[in-house]
């Protein structure tokens, strides 16, 4: 029967595909069944079921959907940089089917009703699984603690004031005792901004040479531990938001080693780019946290490897043109990373010999799953068909056409990659194929 | 070398063969300041735009100088008097430059590498007048010019930079361009102002003023930025005086024929005694004529002037 990516039936098979299933990359051609959204069955071989089209992607990986537990959608208040719509696109096009968004819009996501709004504009979408974050604070202020309790209700998956730390220990404390109550990860953005002052590189020899103000490693390490330190007598859940640091990762591993429960996630930027990059101003380079030095890039994917960094999540920060037009300490920190992600994975950590495929592709679905403790990641009979086609020896050149999202500040452009998002399904149906699909 | 590169936008892009060019074609513009007529008609119905997005009156002046002497077309433009505002793009400032048509842009900015950003825009040439805490390389040039007046070759000389070297673009500009010439640098103030890895440019880190000073050919004495306020990189004015400040007791330990520079403007009786700024060790007024032949050198040059015209006597 006819199977083409205009129109795809309520039931079919994908057959031919190495099977992406925990932490392994089948060696035997595998297959899986989709039935109205679910899965019907998975494994390998080639079976036949009578009357069900079946689409042969030889050559092909299927995964899992990808889980993304940082994104910044900028819906409401910012929508010239991206929208839900926009971002869920950018999603689809990495191969995302689940993304947890920030809560540092304008107004700030600090009240059940904007958590709602945030799903609510998810689910018009349709091209991705949106789950909204709650702020820790009212107005993301750092003052006084957010309706957690409500937001939870509402749908929120986790609470934070990313992009701004909160830098009251006591208010950070009794956010995480009150999580638990919740049973949902309080996120820390780690940075003292006492220590960081007017920085906007990380401190190091570049910043000497470029004569720009440094962000020290110690503002991340210091908060880091600080954050730690407190869910361990709190007893509760900490995650890690975009790990930068070699001391950071020293401190998140020895803390699990304890029995502190702690998830951490780190960016593909932080395990791939250094602060040299920076050197020609351009403020592409500009992130918070920043680029850091070899040892950092490597900790950091040394940690994905040793499991102390859970996920790979992609703090897609888009900004406009305009605003990354600025001089490098003017413009914003950010930059988008949805829609290469997965090939930045597989050029810097399975091509430098950090971690294999298998690995890697857990760092976007399992992993991030469980750090949520949703059901998600995972292909299991009777569960949704999140999935994607991967063709991980596929190499393509980032240019601004090959992204999604509204904005186009990659720190990526110009790269060739390898490893390519063929096709995403959410819940069975497309929502992402490239647009001449050579399949195998 | 017919001429030089399309932009000065810092020393460390400069080879040494560039910089001694620079600072042959200034001594023979210097030599101009004593004549009767200080002006040469060498940039006439010629445009410059002297861009100053942050208070300048020294560099400024001297530029205006320059460009007075060579005969150009002044146009200046400073964030007092223009409808910037924080925030606003340095791309549309580029854009309408250009559409102007101007021959020359001087451009003083308190980002590091806008005037990086400016050269990729301009067709035309453009000339870093300070940007951030980045370079200043006109400001490098004339010190270096100022040095090799009184040392001739600069190589195994010894430079002592004082003060506040992280925030210092001239620090930068006076460490890349000694570096190629071949002199030895020690940077010296509190740990609070000596940037990490600084040693990576070439330069010796040291924080005793007493031993940085002992074998220095040349002290340049950097301006500290009291806008920045006392009390974070160091306590006070009166302690900062009293560790790195010169004085005379700084003075005594000198060799002989040391001397001392300061960028200007000084504040007396911070990193510089009275005393000192006005005695017979300082260079201070050199380095300031030598800065108005520095920028003719390098407008000269920029504009398309042949080094070997002038050597001739034909157009000086």
């Amino acid at each position: 029967m006819e199977w083409s990516w205009q129109r795809i039936p309520a039931e079919y098979l994908v057959t031919g595909v190495k099977l992406a299933q925990g932490g392994k990359i089948g060696a035997r051609k595998g297959f899986l069944h989709v039935k109205k959204g679910r899965v019907e069955s998975i494994g390998a071989g080639t079976p036949t079921v009578e009357g069900v089209p079946a689409l042969a992607a030889d050559g092909l990986v299927l995964a899992p959907g990808f889980v993304d537990t940082h994104v910044h959608f900028r819906e409401p208040g910012q929508e010239e940089k991206e929208t839900v719509a926009s971002g869920s696109r950018a999603a689809a096009a990495g191969g995302f089917t689940t993304v947890v968004t920030m809560p540092n819009t304008d107004p700030p996501i600090d009240n059940a009703g904007m958590v709602r709004y945030v799903i609510d504009r998810g689910v018009e979408s349709g091209l991705c699984r949106v789950l909204p974050t709650g702020a820790i604070s009212v107005g993301r202020k750092g003052e006084t603690l957010a309706e957690l309790g409500a937001m939870a209700e509402a749908g929120a998956v986790a609470f934070t004031d990313d992009g701004s730390p909160v830098a009251s220990g006591k208010l950070m404390s009794n956010a995480l005792k009150y999580a638990r109550l919740l049973g949902v990860p309080i996120m820390t953005h780690a940075e003292d901004l006492t220590i960081v002052g007017d920085g906007c590189m990380h401190a190091g020899y570049w910043s000497t040479r470029l004569g720009l103000p440094g962000m020290a490693r110690a503002s991340e390490d210091a908060a880091t531990f600080r954050d730690i330190e407190l869910a361990r007598a709190g007893g509760a859940h900490l995650h890690v938001a975009h790990v930068s640091t070699r001391g950071s990762v020293a401190i998140i591993r020895r803390a699990k080693a304890e029995g502190v429960r702690v998830t951490a996630e780190a960016t593909p930027h932080h395990f791939s780019l250094e602060h040299s990059r920076c050197r020609d101003y351009s403020p592409l380079f500009k992130m918070n946290p920043p680029l850091r030095e070899p040892e950092d890039v490597a900790a950091v994917a040394d940690g994905l490897a040793d499991g102390t960094i859970d996920c790979i999540a992609t703090d897609h920060a888009p900004h406009t043109a305009t605003e990354k037009e600025l001089q490098f300490d003017q413009a914003p920190f950010g930059v988008i990373g949805l829609e290469t992600a997965f090939a930045v994975g597989v050029t810097y950590l399975v091509e430098g010999g950090k971690l294999d495929l298998g690995r890697l592709i857990q760092c976007f679905t399992e992993r991030p799953a469980a750090v949520l403790g949703l059901p998600l990641g995972r292909l299991e009979e009777g569960g949704e068909a999140d999935f994607v086609l991967l063709a991980t020896d596929r190499e393509w050149v980032v240019t601004p056409a090959s992204l999604r999202s509204r904005s186009r500040n990659s720190a990526f452009l110009g790269e060739t990659l390898k490893g390519q998002v063929v096709a995403t399904f959410l819940r069975g149906r497309l929502t992402w194929h490239q647009e001449e699909p050579s399949l195998g | 070398m017919s001429s030089l590169r399309k932009d000065v936008l810092g020393l460390e892009e400069m080879s040494a063969e560039e910089i001694l060019m620079v600072l042959d074609i200034a001594e023979r513009f210097r030599a101009v300041f004593d004549r009767p007529v200080r002006s040469v008609p060498i940039m006439r119905g010629r445009t410059v735009v002297n861009f100053f997005h942050e208070p300048s009156t020294r560099t400024r002046i001297s530029f205006e100088l320059a460009e007075k002497r060579l005969s150009a077309d002044i146009v200046n433009f400073s964030v007092a008097n223009s409808s910037f505002t924080k925030g606003e793009t340095l791309r549309d400032t580029a854009e309408n430059l250009q559409a102007m048509k101007i021959d020359m842009l001087v451009v003083r900015h308190k980002s590091s590498g806008s005037a990086q950003y400016l050269a990729k825009v301009l067709t035309c040439p453009v000339i870093n007048a300070g940007d951030g805490c980045h370079e200043h390389p006109t400001q490098g040039l004339l010190d270096i010019m100022t040095m090799r007046q009184r040392l001739g070759d600069l190589r195994g000389k010894r430079v002592t930079i004082i003060g506040d070297i992280a925030h210092s673009r001239v620090a930068r500009s006076n460490i890349w361009g000694l570096g190629k010439l071949g002199a030895e640098v020690t940077v010296c103030g509190p740990p609070t102002m000596v940037p990490g890895h600084i040693e990576r440019l070439g330069v010796k880190v040291e924080y005793d003023l007493k031993r940085a000073v002992a074998n220095a050919d040349v002290l340049n004495v950097l301006r500290i930025q009291l806008e920045r306020g006392a009390g974070t990189g160091f306590p006070s004015n009166r302690e900062y005086h009293r560790m790195f400040g010169v004085t005379e007791d700084v003075v005594r330990l000198l060799k002989p024929a040391a001397f001392i520079m300061h960028p200007g403007p000084m504040n007396r009786n911070v990193e510089i005694a009275s005393e000192v700024a006005d005695g017979p060790r300082q260079v201070i007024l050199d380095q300031v004529a030598n800065g108005v032949a520095v920028r003719m050198a390098l407008i000269y040059l920029l504009s398309g002037g042949d080094p070997g015209a002038l050597a001739s006597g034909e157009a000086a």
